[in-house]
């Protein structure tokens, strides 16, 4: 069984204030990068499932060279081989076709894994748009791997206030949330093959794809308003400040 | 010349600052203010392989480089001096002793259990008498057959109250002064050895600070680190180590200060503006992010040195000197940015001026490092080859089973 994680490279979110609107519109960030936080939560299913289950995790990503980094990240947490498509101009639906024909090219993935978003993009749609290229079932919110083999996958799923116990014959598309676990730390022993590996990289043309002309676009790009911060203090004895505050917070309305 | 941290370096740095941010910033705070040692945090540290960074993988270690060990510790002093104090003592001073003086036997049963964080080691040369002036020391250890019986007490030694092996000095032969030190590892249990904490510190109340003493403590010859009147030198080219390490920490306080006054002087505002729009608090800033630089320059050389197996006891000496007064005088300038809060407890900046103090003291004081740097510059000092020479780096060697 093989496990194949689709990891994007992202901002640090504490650098994502710094972003300016041109350099989000153009792509090109001057800032840190790591692997989109959600994502780690999808690599720590698939390194959990190829503890608990068996199989093997890989990981994949679409970018340029140097998204390279974000999968040495990820075999450095553990996974066994990453891949890259190289491209860099592509939406969601383009980086869907280019994931889909990679997976069909690989053969052997059972399962198929996401972060329910990216940190920079926010859509949500690439696990959806990845399970309607390969035809594949997909399960979204997945907060725990009950079961996985070749015959079935059970996860157990949060839909809002309810959770559901869903069971499916792979293979599968799963976009996870963080409950699957916190994403454990690199090794050492992983830190250093993984800069060792050579990562192989793939093209469209590899993959017999033609990466389909963007159907989002962008039309403008801005920072939210600052917020007016205001600090108030409120005197008295502890039992005075507290009723003050209560009703400055009732007055706003926060409560 | 290359300036650039390897993909290597990159990915320890990443995971490193991750585990800082992630489990040690936001627990530490309430440890200092409780006086106790987060036990815990040596457990993670274990389990991550920080313990053993840079012994090689046949010891039990992580097989990293020195410029690692520099990063490891670099991360961990942002978020608190204490953790990476465990670092220096617990890596450099002790288990770098063993690998670099201790026999295979040694290395294979001492090093092994140190590398994987199975035993906790510290390092005991300070005495109530004897600091910067090690050959003042009044410990002594008295030859009896296959055994030393040791005499003494040990002062001011971080990890006391948690270490299972403490490599300690003594005098087997006080006519020679200084070449008539040894070093021993003892190991707790021993009977007549007994440890104790230090209280009333002024900083690192997350650390264990304490005190060795030893009541006629029978130690066997084969815990002997190195020759017979060798102990000077041991202790000497540990503090090369640890000081290196001292040092990278040091750069971690600038850039978690740093940090915190970037973030206040552009929110609080006096007399109609931000007071990062003030230019003498410009100017405050400005120093910080020069002297981390700078600091981490001096740092990484003395790393880079250790790697290429070069002596670098000089180089060491000024990055421990310059960082560390750079790292007091950052957290210094970090509280006077945040006014009166920033004296108060409440904010972060003071603990890490606390902690700050007591760098510019430990591990040569910074008088002994002006003093060590102008030997060096009127040519009154010279070092000379040592028996064993820290290893240098080879990473076949240290990531080969």
């Amino acid at each position: 069984m093989r496990y194949l994680v689709c990891v994007k490279q992202t901002p640090d979110t504490a650098e994502l204030p710094k972003v300016k609107p041109e350099e989000a519109a153009s792509g090109q960030l001057s800032i840190h990068l790591v692997v989109n936080p959600w994502d780690e939560h999808a690599l720590e299913a698939a390194l959990q499932m190829s503890e608990n289950f068996g199989g093997e995790a890989s990981a994949i990503t679409v970018g340029n060279e140097g998204a390279i980094e974000a999968l040495r990240s990820a075999l450095a947490m553990g996974c066994k081989s990453a891949t890259l498509v190289e491209n860099s101009d592509a939406d969601a639906w383009g980086v869907a076709t280019l994931l889909a024909a990679a997976v069909q090219k690989m053969g052997d993935v059972t399962v198929l894994l996401t972060g329910q978003m990216t940190v920079d993009g926010n859509s949500g749609t690439v696990p959806v748009a990845i399970a309607r290229k390969l035809g594949w079932p997909l399960i979204t919110g997945v907060a725990r791997v009950v079961e996985a083999s070749e015959e079935a996958v059970v996860v157990e799923r949060v839909s809002g206030q309810a959770r559901h116990t869903v069971r499916v014959k792979p293979p599968v598309v799963l976009s996870v949330i963080k409950e699957i676990g916190e994403p454990r730390y690199p090794t050492f022993m992983n830190i250093r093959k993984a800069a060792r590996v050579e990562i192989p990289v793939w093209k469209a043309e590899d993959l017999g794809v033609e990466v389909p002309p963007p159907v989002v676009h962008m039309s403008d790009f801005r920072k939210p308003p600052v917020r007016d911060a205001r600090v108030q203090l409120f005197d008295g004895t502890p039992e005075e400040a507290a009723s003050a505050l209560l009703d400055a917070l009732i007055a706003e309305k926060v409560l | 010349m290359d300036f650039a941290y390897t993909t290597e370096h990159e990915m320890v740095r990443d995971m490193v600052r991750d585990f800082a941010a992630k489990e040690v910033r936001p627990v530490i705070a309430d440890y200092d203010r409780e006086h106790k040692f987060p036990h815990f945090l040596l457990e993670r540290m274990a389990e991550l392989g920080l313990l053993g960074i840079c012994i090689p993988v046949r010891y039990g270690g992580a097989g990293m480089d020195y410029i690692s060990l520099g990063i490891v510790s670099e991360a961990l002093e942002w978020a608190d001096a204490s953790v990476r104090e465990t670092i220096a003592v617990h890596v450099a001073l002790n288990s770098l002793a063993v690998f670099q003086w201790g026999t295979e036997e040694q290395k294979q049963r001492l090093l092994k259990p140190l590398a994987t964080g199975e035993k906790i080691g510290c390092f005991g040369l300070t005495e109530p008498a004897a600091g910067s002036d090690v050959a003042a020391m009044r410990t002594t250890a008295r030859r009896d057959g296959d055994d030393y019986i040791l005499n003494g007490e040990k002062m001011w030694i971080t990890l006391a109250d948690v270490a299972d092996y403490m490599l300690v000095f003594a005098k087997t032969d006080p006519e020679k002064r200084h070449r008539g030190i040894t070093a021993f590892m003892l190991e707790r249990g021993m009977p007549g050895l007994t440890t104790g904490t230090i209280e009333n510190k002024m900083g690192v109340w997350a650390s264990n600070t304490g005190w060795i003493a030893m009541n006629n403590v029978r130690v066997p010859k084969t815990n002997r680190i190195g020759q017979e009147g060798e102990g000077f030198k041991v202790a000497m080219s540990s503090l090369d180590n640890a000081r290196m390490t001292v040092a990278a920490g040091a750069a971690g306080t600038i850039r978690a200060v740093m940090e915190l006054s970037l973030k206040y002087a552009q929110e609080r505002v006096t007399f109609g503006k931000k007071i990062a729009e003030h230019q003498l608090v410009q100017q405050m800033i400005a120093k910080m992010a020069m002297n981390y630089d700078i600091a981490t320059l001096l740092w990484q050389r003395s790393a880079w040195l250790k790697n290429q197996g070069i002596r670098n006891t000089r180089e060491t000496s000024q990055a421990k000197w310059f960082a560390t007064e750079a790292a007091w005088e950052a957290a210094s300038d970090a509280v006077q940015i945040h006014g009166a809060y920033g004296y108060s407890g409440e904010y972060e900046v003071e603990r890490y001026l606390r902690n700050a103090k007591g760098a510019v003291i430990y591990e040569g004081t910074t008088q002994i490092h002006q003093l060590m740097q102008a030997a060096y510059a009127l040519g009154w000092r010279q070092d000379k080859p040592l028996r064993c020479e820290l290893p240098a780096y080879d990473p076949d060697y240290w990531q080969s089973e």
